[in-house]
């Protein structure tokens, strides 16, 4: 028992920091609650610790798995957890002049003043469910992370208490409480037919029902992972809440809820999970490009963006059973996916008063630095080399030819060509010469957030050398 | 030794990066692009049979690529002539004026050097990467800086003109991309690795298909008829350093990759299709010659000999693949098309540099706007009657040494086509003799700017002359003079060319 404990170390220590943060965040003033981050960032910095240095094997009688799947997804979420606390402590640097009126457009600050410890607390909470989502190889275990990992997201994205948080936060909320039920229904049908819900004892299934079940299962992760056909939370949820809250919402529950997907499909041979999984790749890369085209909202633009980019994560999920690329491929794409992501994002934080693509002429002008961070971030995205995302894509590819699908590669290569245009669209006016603008203020954390992405973004790819 | 080569200008970048003073950027630029090319030169004297300076270390080894550099005799003169490319770039670079053309702002040269030491580190590491991964990252990021040298300081509609190259380029290295994996998935060890690969080599329909997928993505870089439309727009439209290097450097990315991946990885595809290139390559120098004539933008018009050059390449490539000729034959094309690469590369630079300073001092390079420029500007007219010869072929200089080795080595297994694509150099000849009589020589005829004499603000101050000045002088004088030695003395390269070439035409034979 004692040694079961040892190994969820890294989720006690998330956990032990939202609850921490709580307790203290309570007893601290409205607007200096920085210290409730502080607890976060360090506890997420040991839960890495944790995660890289304690032990593996299975745990709690084969419910819980600790493998390197695991350990990537502990890792990637608690240094997600780390840079969004970053990102979330940061305000505009507006000392010395008004802030500049934003419109429409314009997002609340970075996260709401008054929110401080409850965004620490409820991303803590999320990012253990993330985990246990990566680890769980017991369908009762799965199905409570899926409602652990959502349901504080869907808190998070309505902090703001504005109309539009509210709807993102009903819309959230209404999406995953719906998937999740099904992925319920899905436990309880498949409890029935194995007799028990752990992966092992699924292995035998076969024939029509537990194909509904699997799909049923399926449903709740492809939800937390953004994936068509439970992508629609997305855009509304992303651009109506802070690009910091966006950046959360794509980020965490996803990695967890890929690697679950993995497992899942490994789990049942019998059921052609494979096939239903290539097919919701296909439409998530296309549905997710095609709408992004006419987007002129950054954060609706980039919402879309992460739906066609879970698209291609699901590709190694798809041809799983036929090749040992399936795995390096899946957790180096979600490693390199988040950075890239939370890169761009950070971007997009940097100039909270600037969320429409009109609004980035001539940025390379005034703050180059976050311009060059912006390309790299956008141009890894598209899979230019060399930035990690790069590898992550080579390692699609390969893995879909190597597998026997050589169309699910084509798909994704036209995908690829295709998502260029509407990121170049947000490129181009960045290095075009703009019209002269008095004030455009930069958060300066969010920039070194940012710059500091986009480095690891392309020294990453130097560093796989030693993997 | 070869990763020296491709991380000093990245170095040297990284250090600039803090640093504002124009003369200083100008000046590590200049340092830098001579040390590469002194270490081209020690590369290629190290050159023999096989590869030299090879490093082989793991990469990505779950998916088989590896870090592999090497050079050898196809390689190593486009190392050396991409050093020297870049060398006069930089040398061009150096403006005594800078308010002359806008470029006042010093960030903003700094921008403009980054960019190119990254396009002269990505250009050398192309040339010497001997793994697919690797040679499609610097293809790759190569066509990236590329987009942003001609969206950032070029002219026109620059910002369309940059977009089409990056989308057309792009789609063409996914789709080569695609061929690769198809090559790499092909054996029982997922591997990128170049010659291991040319060591089990790949047929059938798969092959047939990998090779399609690789010869589309380098067709669109070569360019080759008809996917060469993004051409005459990006180097019209880009400044006169950029489209040197856009023709003399990237052009060649796609026709070296035929060299050292399309037939020595594909050999039984290759000999396949030969005949659909061969096609290709006359329809290319036809075409080209034919549309080049009717330009009347000097810019335009290099631009479309670019396709008519490129096109003898592919033409030659193609005859290699017809076993029907003896391997002395076929290794005479492949040689000479190799040394059509370097050839080209050094007279179409010089040209664009040439038509730039037109640019700088009269504000456009129709060739219907200058007349009689002998007079004015005579060093100009020296180096651009050169230039020009050597474009078209003039014994003497090294376009003749490329151009009749290809023709003499495809004449034996395609004496039609040889004998088509000879016409192209009479169309090439006569326009370039054109725009040489229609611009040198007539009555006295500048655009109002280049006549203009700047006003004076201090006593001490010339007029800035309309002729070259002694940078640029010296950046086409030495492109020129690389073109001058390679035609006098063919062996200089051909010696170190013609092994490998031969390897080549064995791989090739399988």
């Amino acid at each position: 028992m004692t040694a079961d404990l040892l190994v969820l170390a890294p989720e006690a220590l998330l956990a032990l920091g939202a609850v921490l943060g709580l307790a203290v965040g309570t007893w601290l003033p409205p607007g200096r609650e920085g210290a409730v981050r502080g607890i976060g960032g360090v506890l997420a910095v040991a839960a890495a610790v944790a995660a890289l240095t304690g032990p593996r094997g299975p745990a709690f009688d084969g419910t819980y798995l600790v493998d390197t799947a695991t350990t990537v997804v502990r890792v990637v979420v608690a240094g997600a957890v780390v840079v969004t606390l970053v990102l979330a402590g940061d305000r505009p640097d507006v000392s010395g002049g008004p802030r500049p009126t934003s419109g429409d457009s314009g997002g609340p600050p970075l996260t709401s003043a008054r929110g401080d410890t409850a965004f620490a607390v409820l991303l803590q909470l999320s990012a253990v469910g993330a985990m246990l989502l990566g680890g769980a190889t017991d369908l009762l275990l799965l199905a409570a992370a899926v409602l652990l990992a959502g349901l504080p997201l869907a808190a998070l994205a309505g902090l703001a208490r504005d109309g539009r948080a509210t709807e993102a936060a009903l819309k959230y909320f209404l999406t995953s409480a719906l998937f999740g039920l099904l992925a319920l229904t899905g436990t309880t049908l498949l409890l029935g037919l194995a007799g028990a819900t752990t992966y092992p004892a699924l292995v035998g299934l076969t024939g029509a029902a537990p194909a509904v079940g699997i799909v049923l299962v399926l449903a709740g992760l492809l939800m937390a992972a953004g994936a068509v056909p439970a992508h629609y939370w997305v855009p509304d949820a992303v651009d109506g809440t802070s690009p910091v809250t966006g950046a959360v919402l794509t980020t965490t529950a996803k990695i967890g809820a890929l690697v679950a997907l993995w497992r899942l499909t490994l789990a049942v041979p019998a059921v052609p999970t494979p096939l239903l999984v290539a097919i919701l790749a296909v439409a998530s890369m296309t549905l997710g490009n095609l709408a992004a085209f006419a987007q002129t909202s950054l954060r609706r633009l980039l919402a879309y963006s992460t739906v066609s980019q879970v698209g291609y994560l699901l590709v190694p999920v798809a041809v799983a059973r036929e090749t040992a690329l399936a795995l390096p491929t899946l957790l180096g794409y979600l490693a390199a996916y988040t950075v890239t992501n939370l890169a761009v994002f950070a971007v997009v934080a940097a100039r909270p008063q600037a969320l429409e693509i009109g609004e980035q002429r001539g940025l390379a002008r005034r703050h180059p630095a976050l311009a060059v961070a912006l390309a790299v971030g956008l141009l890894g995205l598209v899979g230019t080399p060399p930035t990690v995302v790069f590898a992550g894509k080579l390692g699609v590819f390969a893995a879909a030819l190597d597998g026997g699908a050589a169309w699910l590669a084509v798909v994704a290569v036209v995908n690829s060509i295709a998502s260029l245009f509407y990121y170049l669209r947000w490129i181009a006016p960045v290095f075009s010469a703009g019209d002269p603008v008095l004030r455009d203020p930069v958060a300066p954390r969010a920039r070194a957030v940012a710059v500091g992405l986009a480095v690891v973004s392309v020294v990453g790819t130097v560093a796989l050398a030693t993997l | 030794m070869l990763t020296v080569m491709w991380v000093a200008p990245l170095v040297v970048a990284l250090l600039l990066v803090p640093v504002t003073r124009r003369e200083v950027l100008l000046g590590a630029w200049i340092v830098l692009a001579l040390l590469e090319a002194v270490l081209a030169g020690v590369a290629w004297a190290g050159v023999g049979t096989g590869y030299a300076h090879e490093v082989v270390v793991p990469w990505i080894p779950a998916f088989g690529v590896g870090y592999h550099l090497g050079l050898d005799g196809l390689s190593a003169p486009l190392v050396a002539m991409t050093t020297v490319v870049f060398l006069a770039v930089a040398l061009y670079s150096l403006r005594a004026d800078p308010a002359q053309d806008g470029d006042t702002d010093p960030r903003r040269t700094r921008g403009w050097v980054l960019l190119f030491l990254g396009l002269e580190a990505v250009s050398v590491g192309v040339f010497v990467a001997l793994d697919l991964v690797l040679f499609f990252v610097f293809f790759d990021v190569a066509i990236v800086l590329m987009y942003f040298v001609i969206a950032g300081w070029g002219s026109g509609e620059r910002a369309r003109s940059a977009l089409q190259f990056f989308l057309y380029t792009f789609v063409g290295s996914l789709v080569m991309l695609l061929g690769f994996l198809a090559l790499a998935v092909s054996g029982p060890a997922l591997t990128f690795d170049i010659p291991t690969l040319a060591a089990r080599p790949l047929g059938g329909t798969a092959g047939t298909l990998a090779l399609v997928a690789i010869g589309v993505g380098l067709a669109i870089k070569t360019p080759v008829w008809p996917v060469h439309t993004w051409l005459p727009p990006a180097h019209t439209d880009a400044p006169a350093a950029g489209s040197a290097v856009l023709a003399a450097v990237l052009l060649k990315m796609g026709t070296y990759g035929f060299v050292r991946i399309a037939l020595p990885l594909l050999p039984g595809p290759w000999r396949s299709v030969a005949l659909v290139a061969v096609v290709l390559g006359v329809v290319s120098v036809l075409w080209g010659a034919l549309v080049a004539l009717a330009q009347r933008d000097l810019k335009r018009m290099i631009a479309y000999t670019s396709v008519n050059h490129m096109g003898y390449v592919l033409l030659a490539l193609g005859a290699a693949g017809f076993l029907t000729a003896g391997p002395a034959a076929r290794g005479l094309a492949v040689t000479g098309a190799t040394v059509q690469m370097v050839s080209h590369g050094l007279v179409t630079a010089a040209l664009f540099l040439l038509a730039g300073v037109l640019r700088e001092r009269g504000g456009t390079s129709e060739i219907g706007a200058w007349s009689g420029i002998a007079g004015p500007m005579p060093r100009f007219s020296w180096t651009f009657a050169v230039a020009a010869f050597a474009s078209l072929g003039l014994p003497g200089l090294s376009g003749f040494v490329a151009e009749f080795s290809m023709i003499a080595g495809s004449l034996a297994a395609v004496p039609v086509a040889a004998a088509l694509s000879a016409l192209g150099l009479a169309v090439t000849a006569a326009l370039f003799v054109r725009a040489l009589q229609s611009m040198l020589l007539g009555d006295r005829h500048l655009p109002r700017r280049a006549e203009r004499v700047p006003p004076r603000t201090g006593t001490f101050r010339r007029p800035a002359p309309v002729d070259l000045r002694v940078a640029q002088t010296v950046a086409v004088g030495l492109l020129l003079a690389g073109s001058l030695a390679i035609g006098v003395a063919p062996a200089l390269v051909t010696s170190t060319i013609a092994p490998a070439a031969a390897t080549v035409v064995d791989l090739v034979s399988r």
